[in-house]
């Protein structure tokens, strides 16, 4: 505040040619700015510091929680655990079947973003740089399917997978998620491979290199930025995902970590073993949160690159 | 070159269209055309009923519950994160005091805040609607041992009702998906040439008018297609997870937080009503590209190229 009345010497160096900025354009309201500034400024930091813990707090609380025994999480919700009491986290492990879970998603998760990629990407490429009728219709086939509720494919869905006998299998699941993740895949990879160089495709095919050689030896290579942003995009939705295996994966051995928890909170709050449900939150949680810490600026630009196109 | 081209693209269409459209376009067409049978679901034999299904859909409070707080969710919950993810990221890129003679600069730390508010969009929808389902316990959670330690003796019984449970969990939405919105609006902003706001501050423009003049229409394609993405997430998917999940019922007490794509559920799998189930999904279909539509024409404008 006070460097509204203070003149230019007196307010700290870096300020100063933003100050004589000001005083050249001869503005009468030129001084009033840099108070503004300030002022905006500790409300700035006030407000993103408020948010910022707000993001975390309740993080912070399920991993303290998961140390906790159940007495304390209720009596006082904030106080520091006693000890590091890892028994809640072995109880949750392999009484609660969390890591059958994971086993479980990793198989899934693994297999529909290979499939995701290989799929995608051959898909995309085709409808990228080769001309043929019905391009366009099967261009907009794939896209329109990202602003369609999923919802309402999956009541026949459930019953096309009966018939086939792949209701609550993990090959099932697998399929699944790759044909609902091929619009985005397809929309974003489709404009990506139009980006990429002709002439380097051309020379190979000169060369005597078949299509499919050019496209895994040539094509795919180049596209690798490509397909690590759609890759990350895909592997949190495939992980997250919750409405697909709800429906159509019903079977308790087959469940997913996503489909776990929900079960795992619903029995652990019934017996009332909520450091158990806690320590199965913070396990499902830290392999997401390790992997965006090392990998924040990928995951951050393949999100966002994802949202943006 | 043209020699083997059509074997080769029909060789690479072949699988991914085969699965898509099996799994994906049949059974969209499939569930329009249930939507006229009496189809249960849980027999084979259905006869074809006309309009039956959509008469009983128009007479059905529930549905005009569960579809009010789907649009709801679409219109206002786009409208809180966006707006609240533009004042955070006009503040990490605007709102910093001025330095080394720049005339705008962001705040300090604007990094570490950028992968902080992030946190929530990695963790799945299920982990956060657990986590928040026991913060908003009651008797044990978090939020009221706070509210009692405060000194609150009467707090409230959030998710049990019926007035309280749908803000509670649009307030999860907007807690796990402001973050995303700060970091794609950052990006747009630090995109936007400097010089724009230095002439702006020159002519004695307050921050307030930057942003309504400058940041805002220069970011507008960002902001429209994040409304878009928001209001599909809050329609489908992720609406359908958190009231799954989180809500008492689920679908709260007195239906209070049912969406629409959550009584589809309901109704095909637990009611077995299957036909009438894609009845409403036939509904939630049109509301979804009605609010598509209606984005695109309300928020077409003029690009501004820079």
């Amino acid at each position: 505040m006070k460097t509204t009345d203070t003149p230019p010497s007196a307010t700290d160096a870096a300020e100063v040619p933003a100050q004589r900025a000001g005083t050249a354009a001869k503005s009468p309201s030129a001084p009033a700015k840099s108070g503004e500034g300030k002022v905006l400024n500790v409300f700035s930091h006030g407000v993103l510091v408020l948010w910022a813990i707000m993001v975390v707090l309740p993080l912070f609380w399920a991993v303290m929680s998961s140390f906790k025994t159940d007495t304390d999480i209720f009596n006082s919700p904030w106080s520091l655990p006693g000890s590091l009491n890892f028994d809640s986290w072995g109880r949750a492990w392999s009484q609660a079947h969390m890591s059958e879970y994971f086993l479980n998603t990793i198989l899934v998760v693994g297999g529909s973003l290979v499939g995701t990629l290989v799929f995608g990407s051959m898909a995309a490429y085709v409808l990228a740089r080769f001309e043929f009728p019905g391009n366009r219709f099967i261009y907009f086939l794939f896209v329109g399917g990202m602003s369609f509720p999923i919802m309402l494919a999956l009541v026949p869905l459930f019953y096309v997978m009966d018939n086939m006998g792949l209701l609550n299998t993990i090959h099932g699941l697998i399929l699944v998620y790759i044909a609902y993740s091929l619009p985005f895949t397809v929309f974003f990879l489709t404009s990506f491979f139009r980006t990429l160089p002709t002439s380097v495709a051309e020379a190979a095919i000169i060369d005597g290199a078949s299509h499919t050689r050019t496209f895994f030896q040539v094509m795919l290579p180049m596209a690798k930025p490509g397909l690590i942003s759609v890759g990350i995009f895909n592997f949190l939705g495939q992980w997250n995902q919750y409405m697909l295996p709800t429906v159509l994966n019903t079977d308790p051995e087959k469940r997913v970590l996503a489909q776990g928890l929900v079960e795992l909170a619903a029995s652990q709050g019934y017996k009332g073993d909520y450091s158990g449900l806690f320590a199965g939150l913070v396990i499902a949680m830290l392999p997401v949160l390790a992997a965006y810490i090392i990998f924040q600026r990928q995951v951050v630009s393949g999100l966002t690159a994802g949202a943006l196109k | 070159m043209q020699h083997g081209k059509y074997r080769f693209i029909v060789g690479f269409l072949a699988v991914p269209m085969a699965l898509y459209v099996i799994l994906v376009i049949w059974p969209f067409i499939q569930s329009i055309y249930y939507s006229f049978t009496d189809w249960t679901g849980l027999s084979p034999d259905f006869t074809m009923v006309g309009f039956d299904n959509y008469a009983k859909m128009l007479d059905d409070d529930i549905f005009w519950k569960s579809l009010q707080h789907s649009v709801l969710l679409a219109v206002l919950l786009p409208l809180v994160t966006l707006g609240l993810a533009l004042f955070f990221a006009f503040m990490l890129n605007v709102g910093g005091r001025r330095r080394k003679g720049a005339a705008i600069t962001g705040v300090r730390g604007s990094g570490f805040y950028k992968i902080a508010y992030f946190f929530p969009q990695v963790l799945s929808i299920a982990i956060v609607a657990i986590l928040f389902q026991f913060a908003f316990d009651p008797a044990q959670g978090m939020i009221n041992g706070t509210l009692k330690a405060v000194g609150f003796t009467d707090v409230p019984d959030w998710l049990g009702d019926p007035k309280l449970a749908l803000w509670v969990i649009m307030a999860v939405l907007v807690w796990c998906t402001t973050g995303f919105f700060v970091v794609l609006f950052s990006a747009g902003m630090a995109s936007i040439p400097k010089d724009f706001y230095e002439a702006a501050l020159l002519d004695g423009a307050s921050r307030f008018t930057t942003f309504f003049r400058i940041t805002l229409p220069l970011l507008w394609d960002t902001v429209q297609s994040g409304w878009v993405y928001m209001g599909i997430l809050a329609l489908g998917a992720e609406g359908f997870a958190i009231v799954h999940i989180m809500s008492v019922g689920p679908g709260g007490p007195d239906y209070s937080t049912t969406v629409l794509p959550l009584y589809v559920y309901q109704s095909a799998f637990r009611d077995g009503q299957a036909a009438y189930a894609t009845t409403i999904g036939v509904a939630l279909l049109l509301v979804t590209l009605a609010f598509a539509a209606l984005v695109m024409r309300v928020g077409r404008r003029e690009r501004l190229e820079f």
